[in-house]
């Protein structure tokens, strides 16, 4: 009972929150077609994503078959565990553990596998582009897109660092929000800021496809299944106005 | 011989003399009299039969690779998603199929409203029909909780727990839904077997007593007159045309039509943006972590806006049931001797319109996380809802109308 | 009716039909391609390893793949000068009719001479036989050259998995695909070396 009504509770007052410092979220414009992008994503993600979150349901083999990498390439290049080729891109814990260990540790590396479709391809773009310096938090890291986060900014060296600028703003009732305002850059980084959006679109691409591999199998279908029903149904409605010839 | 009597000769006469296929065949197809005037608005019926066998096809064929383990069950729609041969399609079918058994389903249920479809002789049908309703509602509901995501999970959570909310028996029912003191995996368990054994038992039971009180008394029509008023000098409705050739033929056209989009839904873009298979539930589930928007699949979410609008939990678990119980009595709340919208006058159609829009944008707000706006609108939407059913029994006592015609009008 | 709408009705009627029939062709490919092992099956199933560095004459490793026990066994010279007087009491003494791969076509029936590495299952009806390594006599042959016996039936092979004359067993025992890594590591379920498999 209790439960039910803080769901409701928090369903209702949801808004409340959505509302303040949400900050806009810029297109990644992802194209799942170009091999080019996912290569360089799958080898940016495993020099720098792969050291702590798994992607426990992709495998080796399937990603060499879609990405257009053989089996030589992949193993060389891509494999940094004992893993054989067909089998999962895991790390050293699975789903199941990393819930057991989030309950004692708060935040743990999610498994990737599944994150473009749990938040969408706009959201992990600007999360990755969205770490700025804070030195009021232990890992000396914020996120303009997912606030208090823990994990740490990893592409540093490649974007260099920023810090956010928010503006303040007190209403009536004396509740202050802050409202990003923009960023600005204090370091620079081994890339351009065009290199590194790229470099980022390709990591999230890469993400994307192993959401699901199949959406380039089922796209490519899709014209086929629906010439074909067309041709069927115009036949089909053919042979019913011949029937209903009779009737009218 | 103990042998039936029949004019049929070599297979289907020895098929004949043992069960009576030809008097089957044109009970219900070859001498089944339909009327002549059939429109779009009729392709539903056998349309809702097409996803059924879609829904069964492609979920037996799911069972061959899942299990209902909560600590398998996530990765293994993974599993068949990659792992197994076309599994990803299988899969998209059958999560298209659910959310497309429930446009096809509204939309049938319209026609009813419409033409008047569920007035006297035909009030049984209705009766099954909203039967059926209910049980696919509960058939979905498990059958979201089975992918074990964290939207099965919490979705679950907070509709099981509507049940602990009834006076007296609520602790001991909920503990006996869940059989445990969460959901968990005996939860998920025993959905797995209502889901695909009892359930579709049910319904394909209730299907087959749906149609068949149907042939008992014949098909309604859009000008909501019987057809069996008028029949020729051989007992033939002269406004009835045999359900075989004529509408067998035409329904492979609708259902040619249903499969472009329902397949093209399939191959382009099966999750709809989150609609059909929620963003949500590409996370485990987490007793730990609760989703930012708890919210039902888009089939529910009328009811659930009607839930939300009473404070109290009990009593909007009641009121939410009340809207679903107000269906059923529409045979004899309606008390009209007109059936079809085509002769009744612009009160009426008013009110139609009216309820109609109330259902659809309470679908919308349940969707949606409420401010003031949005719970003052669902409070007058679900008033609106109920008025309906208010309105009609005032309005239909003496219901003025236009003439009504003798014989069809197409 | 007239016959022009006849004709056209029939073959309307046949059109429709046949691309409906081919759509449903199409439409059942998926559900009976499900059927065949998955990629978790394929990955497992895959190969397996065996190390036969510490194997003596006569003794047999047993490992499983694919659900099948695979019989590794030792023969030293006195078991393989045996093979080739056997041929009059077998049926298929030049493994025409049996499963093996091509290299093993043969008196030994294996890559190496020594190392026989087989399907331990009986081709009778699917027992798994027991090996006798020793040239004695035995109960069920007191002319008995090495070999194996199936408990279940009576069927006998030689020590290449060869079936003799007599028996319930139709056809020699199944040879693997298999390939060597190195001097002591073979790799059932392939006949190919790859690079890190």
């Amino acid at each position: 009972m209790k439960n039910l009504i803080l769901i409701v509770t928090l369903l209702l007052s949801a808004n409340v929150f959505a509302s303040s410092g949400e900050a806009h979220l810029e297109p990644a414009q992802t194209n799942i077609r170009s091999k080019e992008s996912l290569q360089n994503g799958a080898k940016y993600y495993m020099n720098y994503c792969s050291g702590c979150h798994s992607l426990q349901y992709q495998r080796y083999n399937r990603m060499a078959k879609d990405l257009g990498l053989t089996k030589d390439e992949v193993v060389e290049n891509l494999i940094f565990t004992d893993a054989k080729f067909p089998e999962h891109m895991t790390n050293t814990m699975d789903n199941d553990q990393v819930q057991e260990r989030e309950w004692f540790h708060k935040a743990f590396p999610k498994d990737l596998t599944l994150i473009a479709k749990a938040r969408g391809v706009d959201w992990l773009y600007n999360y990755l582009k969205g770490f700025y310096k804070d030195s009021s938090r232990p890992i000396g890291w914020n996120n303009t897109i997912f606030k208090g986060a823990s994990m740490p900014n990893v592409l540093w060296e490649l974007q260099g660092i920023q810090e956010a600028k928010f503006e303040e703003h007190e209403d009536e009732h004396g509740i202050v929000t802050h409202t990003f305002k923009g960023f600005k850059k204090v370091t620079e980084g081994t890339m351009s800021e065009e290199e590194f959006d790229k470099t980022v679109r390709d990591i999230v691409n890469f993400l994307d496809y192993t959401a699901e591999p199949a959406r380039l199998i089922r796209m490519s279908m899709a014209p086929w299944v629906l010439f074909f029903l067309v041709i069927f149904t115009l036949l089909a409605y053919s042979l019913k106005k011949n029937y209903f010839k009779d009737v009218h | 011989m103990g042998l039936r009597k029949t004019n049929e000769k070599g297979l289907l006469g020895w098929f004949d003399k043992r069960l009576p296929v030809m008097d089957m065949w044109n009970d219900h197809m070859a001498k089944y009299y339909a009327p002549s005037n059939f429109n779009f608005w009729y392709f539903f019926g056998s349309l809702a039969l097409l996803v059924l066998v879609n829904q069964l096809l492609t979920g037996i064929w799911l069972t061959m690779h899942y299990k209902p383990d909560a600590a398998q069950a996530f990765g293994l729609v993974e599993y068949i998603m990659r792992d197994v041969p076309w599994g990803w399609l299988i899969r998209y079918l059958h999560t298209t199929g659910a959310s497309a058994f429930f446009i096809v389903v509204y939309l049938h249920m319209f026609r009813g409203l419409m033409y008047g479809s569920y007035k006297k002789p035909r009030e049984l049908i209705w009766t099954f029909g909203m039967i059926i309703y209910v049980a696919l509602m509960a058939e979905a509901f498990m059958g979201y909780v089975l992918p074990w995501g964290n939207m099965s999970f919490w979705g679950a959570k907070v509709i099981t727990q509507l049940f602990g909310t009834i006076p007296m028996i609520g602790d001991v029912l909920l503990e006996g839904i869940r059989g445990d003191y969460n959901i968990s995996d005996a939860t998920l368990n025993r959905f797995f077997a209502l889901h695909v054994v009892a359930l579709p038992i049910v319904l394909l039971i209730l299907v087959f007593l749906h149609i068949a009180a149907l042939h008992a008394v014949g098909s309604n029509n859009p000008d909501g007159i019987e057809i069996k008023d008028y029949k020729d000098e051989n007992g033939i409705p002269k406004d009835g045309i045999p359900f075989h050739p004529y509408y067998s033929v035409k329904d492979i056209f609708g259902i040619g039509m249903f499969l472009i989009v329902f397949l093209g839904i399939v191959f382009l873009k099966p999750d709809m943006g989150g609609l059909f298979l929620e963003h949500d539930n590409y996370n485990i589930a987490n007793p730990g972590s609760t989703p930012a928007h708890i919210k039902p699949v888009w089939y529910f979410t009328p009811f659930f806006a009607i839930l939300k609008v009473v404070p109290n939990p009990f009593g909007g678990m009641v009121v939410m049931f009340a809207a679903i119980i107000a269906l059923f009595l529409l045979p004899w709340v309606d008390r009209s001797e007109v059936k079809s919208i085509r002769y009744r006058l612009l009160p009426f159609k008013l009110a139609l319109t009216a309820f109609v829009t109330s259902f659809v944008v309470l679908g919308y707000l349940g969707m949606v996380s409420w401010g003031p706006g949005e719970k003052l609108l669902a409070q007058v939407l679900t008033g609106i809802y109920f008025l309906y059913f208010v309105f009609l029994f005032v309005y239909t006592k003496n219901e003025k109308h236009k003439p009504i015609p003798e014989r069809l009008t197409h | 009716m007239t016959d022009k709408v006849n004709e056209s009705r029939r073959n309307l009627l046949i059109a429709t039909s046949v691309v409906g029939a081919i759509g449903a062709g199409f439409a059942a490919v998926p559900f009976i391609k499900s059927w065949m092992p998955s990629e978790r099956a394929k990955a497992a199933g895959g190969i397996v390893k065996a190390n036969v560095s510490k194997l003596e004459s006569g003794q047999k490793l047993q490992v499983k793949w694919r659900g099948q026990p695979i019989f590794i066994v030792k023969r030293d010279k006195t078991l393989l000068d045996t093979l080739p007087e056997l041929s009059g009491r077998l049926k298929d003494p030049n493994s025409e009719e049996s499963i093996q791969p091509e290299f093993a076509k043969n008196l030994h029936r294996s890559l190496k001479e020594e190392i026989l590495v087989m399907v331990g299952i009986c081709t009778h009806l699917g027992c798994s036989p027991k090996v006798y390594p020793e040239i004695v006599p035995q109960a069920f042959d007191s002319d008995w050259k090495g070999g194996f016996f199936c408990p279940c039936h009576g069927s006998t092979f030689d020590i290449s998995g060869r079936v003799f004359k007599g028996v319930p067993a139709g056809t020699n025992m199944v040879i693997p695909p298999y390939v060597y890594e190195d001097e002591n590591n073979l790799i059932i379920g392939t006949d190919k070396l790859e690079g890190g498999a």
